[in-house]
């Protein structure tokens, strides 16, 4: 019966329609990272701006002065990279998570990850331990990450099973523990060192580096080729854990593959920009609401979204009051949440 | 296909839920399982879709055992479940959800292609929700829904069906057309059952349980007697022919104050 009264298109966007909205995703990430690099606190001519990416790409002769080079090259372009990086690493972190957990509110923050990172890194930072164990503070953030990733899933198990509401407590009340350790050392730095534990707790994309893009890169392409092979199970596994046994998910074992990726995901991400919240929380969610909540439609849109979002909230915090730079926190959320609201209200036809 | 349950025990904390229960079901036969709450229908059967692993005993679907010979995927090719109705809180199509049911079929990466999607609107018609395939399934009432999870089970192209309390929560109509609907399909299916009238008219065989055990299991004339209700369900019951029908039907009397002292309290207390 296709003239069914209550018959209509179960999403905003389906079809082919996913395939044009990816490509204008594509589309508006590349001109968010030409404007990304083109603008900063500093005000510089454009042309010398793409005369300095161009030298380094071999498709221009100028000579650039070493502070042109360090700001364009060394600090400007990698930066607005790893903002795309980290962006669309939160977003599928916080898609796995969400499934991981089957609660719409998980996302790295939620389950403490966020908070454990921060607090290891400036433990780590403080206590001087990172000579010692050889780490970087951002190995330090690394290695806190996946322990507090792994802390919140042994206290959430019972049996052997994870319940998903016991993960969300766990993470929220590690958090908070994580959260209290941090304050605590805060009054133990002095106000030189206090900056760096912002970093941690606020999250910043501005100590960006070329040599921070390697390893988080490799691991946000990694996760979405192995989402995007596995989005079968994690459609399955949204139907409930009796269900997805039932449709011949192993549950227990997948849970584990989704707790390696997420957490894989997560550590690089806030070893390289701190605590950036909502991220994770706000963009699969958009996806969803777009394209509907079959995984393989959502990742692919998530990711792109995410990294888009990232380049265009660091972009803000760096314009906003120059040549100040405000944390990007403030962006995430200010942008975020009211773009996030209408899709919410645009979405509520199911009541839910 | 056959479905086996032997010897099976499930010890969870330390107490019995499921103990020595053993049930074989002829390929094409309907297996009802009746018994109170708590008396352990829906532990066995989760030991059968491969959600909790028993403690003891083995599940065969045909020759080979499910926890031993064969893989989730495997074992949901062979057999599919349709458990009590609770809601999905994400807005997926009808459609989709019923694809689902080709998870089991699929390899990593594999795309769903025209034949799934044949599968999966074949299904749709047998329920009769063809109509609503792009509905979202978060707006269908429970009994449509519950269809639509048939659908599903059926799109898993499996020979054998497990159902969980299935028609819980559902009103009287909704609850007949979906179990009419389940024994029209002539899988070799075993279903936990709450309304001992319908497992009457539709079950080959049932199975009671209590507190773990098979009390009795046979034809529904040899299960469903006034001893065996007033002894497993602590009710007084009269059996007679259907008005309308003429098929075994079970008329329970309220409980007297004799009744409250029900035989469930006056056993011991599970080890």
């Amino acid at each position: 019966m296709a003239d069914h009264p209550l018959r209509r298109r179960p999403h905003l966007v389906s079809g082919g329609g996913i395939v044009a909205l990816e490509g204008a995703l594509v589309v508006v990430l590349g001109l968010s990272l030409i404007l990304g690099i083109s603008w900063g606190t500093v005000t510089l001519p454009i042309g010398e701006v793409w005369g300095v990416v161009g030298s380094h790409l071999g498709w221009s002769d100028t000579t650039p002065t070493p502070v042109q080079d360090q700001i364009i090259w060394q600090f400007r372009t990698p930066r607005v990279l790893l903002a795309a990086v980290v962006g669309g690493a939160l977003s599928l972190a916080g898609a796995c998570l969400q499934v991981l957990a089957r609660n719409p509110l998980a996302d790295p923050y939620v389950l403490g990850v966020s908070s454990g990172a921060a607090f290891g890194a400036v433990l780590a930072s403080i206590a001087g331990w990172t000579a010692i164990a050889g780490l970087g503070i951002s190995g330090a953030a690394f290695v806190s990450a996946l322990l507090t990733l792994l802390l919140v899933f042994v206290l959430a198990q019972r049996r052997g099973q994870v319940g998903p509401t016991r993960l969300v407590l766990a993470g929220v009340a590690i958090s908070y523990l994580a959260t209290a350790g941090t304050s605590f050392l805060q009054l133990y730095t002095n106000p030189l060192e206090l900056r760096g534990i912002m970093f941690w707790i606020l999250g910043s994309l501005a100590n960006a580096r070329w040599d921070d893009l390697g390893i988080p890169t490799v691991v946000m392409v990694a996760a979405m080729v192995w989402l995007l092979g596995r989005s079968r199970a994690l459609d399955v596994m949204s139907a409930g854990d009796d269900a997805a046994s039932a449709l011949g998910v192993a549950v227990n074992g997948f849970r584990i593959e989704l707790l390696v990726v997420s957490s894989l995901l997560t550590a690089t991400a806030v070893a390289v920009s701190g605590g950036i919240g909502f991220v994770g929380l706000m963009v699969p969610h958009a996806a969803r609401f777009v394209v509907g909540p079959g995984h393989r439609r959502m990742l692919p849109v998530a990711v792109l979204g995410g990294a888009w979002f990232m380049v265009l909230v660091d972009l803000a915090s760096r314009i906003a009051d120059r040549p100040n730079e405000l944390p990007v926190g403030i962006f995430t959320a200010g942008f975020g949440a009211p773009f996030f609201l209408v899709l919410l209200r645009r979405s509520g036809r199911n009541a839910a | 296909m056959k479905l086996a349950v032997t010897h099976l025990g499930v010890v969870i904390d330390d107490r019995s839920i499921v103990d020595d229960v053993t049930i074989e079901l002829r390929p094409g036969t309907f297996h009802g399982l009746v018994g109170p709450n708590g008396s352990g229908k829906s532990t066995m059967l989760r030991c059968v879709y491969r959600a909790l692993r028993p403690s003891t005993g083995a599940v065969f679907l045909g020759d080979d055992d499910l926890w031993q010979g064969l893989d989730a995927r495997e074992a949901a090719r062979r057999r599919a479940v349709v458990t009590q109705d609770h809601p999905l809180d994400l807005d997926h199509s009808v459609r989709d959800v019923v694809l689902m049911g080709r998870a089991p079929h699929k390899r990593m990466f594999e795309r769903d292609d025209r034949r799934d999607g044949e599968i999966a609107d074949r299904s749709l018609e047998t329920v009769g929700m063809a109509w609503a395939a792009e509905r979202i399934v978060t707006t269908l009432s429970g009994g449509e829904r519950q269809r639509v999870m048939l659908a599903r089970a059926l799109t898993q192209e499996a020979p054998i069906l497990v159902l969980d309390e299935p028609t819980n929560h559902l009103d009287i109509r909704a609850q007949l057309e979906l179990l009419e609907m389940v024994r029209g399909l002539g899988l070799t299916t075993v279903a936990a059952l709450h309304d001992l009238d319908q497992a009457a008219s539709l079950c080959d065989e049932i199975s009671m349980l209590r507190e773990g055990r098979i009390v009795v299991s046979g034809p529904p004339a040899e299960v469903l007697t006034v001893e065996h209700l007033r002894d497993v369900f602590g009710v007084r019951a009269h059996l007679g022919p259907h008005p309308l029908t003429g098929r075994l039907h079970i008329a329970v009397a309220p409980l007297e104050p004799t009744d409250h002292d029900s035989p469930l309290d006056r056993q011991e207390p599970a080890r």
